[in-house]
């Protein structure tokens, strides 16, 4: 045998090898950077949210009603902020729901092919408008006419805070507006892998389509619209530029008409300028939407997993 | 025999109705009414000198050509940073990783990173590149946040398209020989491409459309990059606005004309992205063309 002939073979196939491993170490790297970046978010909202918590008191900050930050004794209650979070949400996705897992019905149940693929482009194209336009649109157009309705229900009241428009409700409507999207396409995509058989069975049996949809497919899309609304909740709840303005902006008790704060508009509003304890409060805000956020993610993986189960 | 066939109409299947078809209809209205009325509200502002130049209190002008710079560079910083992550932790998760507690807790995370609110990711991205690392407000800054908010986009986007790949592909390759790099390289790759082209594409939506994650972390600067080499690199330290922030900060301060104008260079972008990623999905979609 000749022996440069052998050299050259097993020295190449250790070159080879290195880059195999190589290769391999390197993609493994990449994929742990996601692990590393969760783990890292969660650290960093943990080790700066809680320092104000020991400072100024849980029961201060979390259930205080009263926030000023900027006061001789300031004080930072969020009680308000949470609750109009909470509120806030739980509003846009009772007005967005409905009307996004009606327009899913109609793309997959109804509408010709034509124009399902219409409306489909427009749900992705309105998934793709820059939150700051929703901001925009909810500013110059939305507002005014919250003004107009709030002149007409509130007049003559001295009660009233007149907000010029920015309130509660108007932050409620973009939000509904900017959650359509997410809802509309996952309940499309859970409808349309409802069994074929179902529906024809429904359809042989002597049920309207309506009665199809509504008492057969609907209930068997069931978790995918359940999943639409969980991700829905967690959109609008993490949605900061696009209701900074139009919210109004004050520390309030949500009602519709008046100006309010978010979890997410407190931190846009005043982290800028914020210093010291105040600063460190608004970490802690940043925190307590980290917490519920995280919540709305384990209660979706939790939700996935069972469907998984399932089969 | 006629009334045995006759379609009975119920009430309450009408009302249903009525009410499916004014659903999809407002969700058309609304694009089209917010399209048109950008449209409408910032074609008339638009004009060279806004595109073409950097606002100038001296001369009184308005211009956002210092944040298309910024935009466009933070587009291709992200990207040059997040696409090789990406791609590189879904090939791993395609092929390589067993399933195991490894792939779960990558997967787990993924997922969570992608429902993880981009203002969460602006304070990370403050604290953390910004103040533990002294990279300030910068472009930088800005872009190593944006590039862990984008990361499951891509990686998402390119396990899709690994998964499309026939498995006969694979084992054609490394049947002949091929070790499993040479297979990743030259044919697990090209057939994912549009895949990962959709994936990037998406993801250049996501950067130009960005606000909340850049306000404290690139910031609001407005200037051009300094001529000559040492003017280019300097700009990644330099605070810097994108489109998306300049049009916040002019709606702040109540300017809504040249908010409109922006939005309205903002909403070409993005159209013109949308429907650039539904073209390459639809051209490379393996299972249309069978």
């Amino acid at each position: 045998m000749n022996k440069i002939d052998t050299f050259t073979i097993t020295g190449k196939k250790k070159n080879r090898n290195y880059i195999e491993e190589a290769a391999h170490i390197i993609f493994a790297i990449c994929a742990v950077v996601a692990i590393l970046a969760v783990v890292s978010i969660t650290a960093y909202m943990i080790v700066k949210g809680i320092p104000a918590f020991f400072k100024v008191g849980i029961k201060e900050i979390l259930f205080s009603t009263v926030w000023e930050p900027t006061a001789k004794e300031p004080q930072y209650g969020i009680f308000f902020v949470i609750i109009t979070s909470l509120f806030g949400t739980a509003l846009a996705v009772v007005l967005g729901v409905p009307i996004g897992v009606l327009t899913a019905i109609f793309l997959t149940e109804i509408a010709p092919k034509r124009i399902a693929g219409v409306i489909q482009t427009a749900v992705e194209l309105l998934a793709g408008i820059p939150s700051v336009i929703y901001g925009l649109l909810g500013i110059y157009l939305l507002c005014p006419l919250m003004y107009k309705l709030e002149m007409a229900l509130f007049a003559g009241s001295t009660t009233h805070q007149f907000t010029g428009g920015a309130n509660l409700l108007a932050a409620v409507v973009v939000l509904a507006v900017m959650i359509l999207p997410t809802v509309v396409n996952i309940s499309a995509s859970s409808l349309r892998a409802v069994p074929e058989s179902l529906k024809a069975a429904s359809l042989a049996v002597g049920a309207s389509r309506i009665q199809t949809i509504f008492k057969v497919l609907l209930p068997a899309a069931k978790s995918g619209v359940i999943s639409a609304i969980v991700l829905g909740v967690g959109r609008a709840m993490g949605e900061a530029m696009a209701i900074t303005l139009v919210s109004g902006g004050s520390v309030n008790i949500p009602l519709p008409f008046q100006s309010v704060r978010f979890l997410t508009t407190a931190i846009v509003a005043e982290m800028a300028y914020a210093e010291g304890t105040h600063r460190q409060v608004l970490f802690s805000v940043g925190l307590v939407l980290f917490a519920f956020i995280m919540l709305i993610n384990v209660t979706m993986t939790k939700l996935l997993k069972r469907e998984a189960e399932k089969g | 025999m006629n009334t045995l066939i006759r379609h009975k109409r119920r009430k309450s299947d009408m009302l249903l109705y009525g009410l499916i078809y004014l659903s999809a209809g407002l969700t058309l209205t609304l694009l089209i009414g917010i399209l048109l009325y950008v449209f409408y509200k910032g074609i008339r502002v638009i004009n060279l000198e806004l595109l073409t130049t950097v606002t100038s209190s001296l001369r009184g002008t308005v211009g956002i050509l210092g944040n298309i710079i910024n935009t466009l560079y933070m587009i291709v910083l992200t990207l040059l940073i997040a696409t090789p992550i990406g791609v590189g932790s879904a090939i791993y998760l395609n092929e390589y990783a067993k399933p195991g507690k490894l792939v779960k807790a990558i997967e787990f995370t993924t997922e969570t990173l992608s429902g993880i609110p981009s203002i969460i990711f602006g304070l990370f991205g403050m604290v953390f590149f910004g103040n533990t690392l002294g990279l300030k407000t910068s472009i930088l800054t800005g872009s190593f946040t944006l590039t862990i908010m984008i990361l499951p986009l891509i990686t998402r986007n390119t396990q899709e398209a690994l998964k499309t790949v026939p498995d006969s592909y694979r084992s054609g390759a490394l049947g002949m020989g091929a070790t499993r790099w040479h297979m990743i390289r030259t044919v697990l790759l090209p057939s994912a491409m549009p895949g990962i082209l959709t994936g990037i594409i998406l993801a250049i939506g996501r950067i130009v459309g960005e606000s909340a994650a850049l306000l404290f972390t690139a910031g609001s600067g407005r200037a051009l990059p300094k001529a000559g080499l040492e003017g280019f690199f300097r700009k990644f330290t330099e605070s810097s606005g994108t489109l998306t922030i300049e049009l916040y900060l002019q709606m702040t301060n109540g300017k809504y004309e040249v908010a409109f104008g922006i939005g309205c260079v903002l909403l070409v972008i993005v159209l013109f992205i949308n429907l650039t990623a539904k073209w390459i999905a639809g051209k490379f979609d393996v299972r249309k063309q069978k």
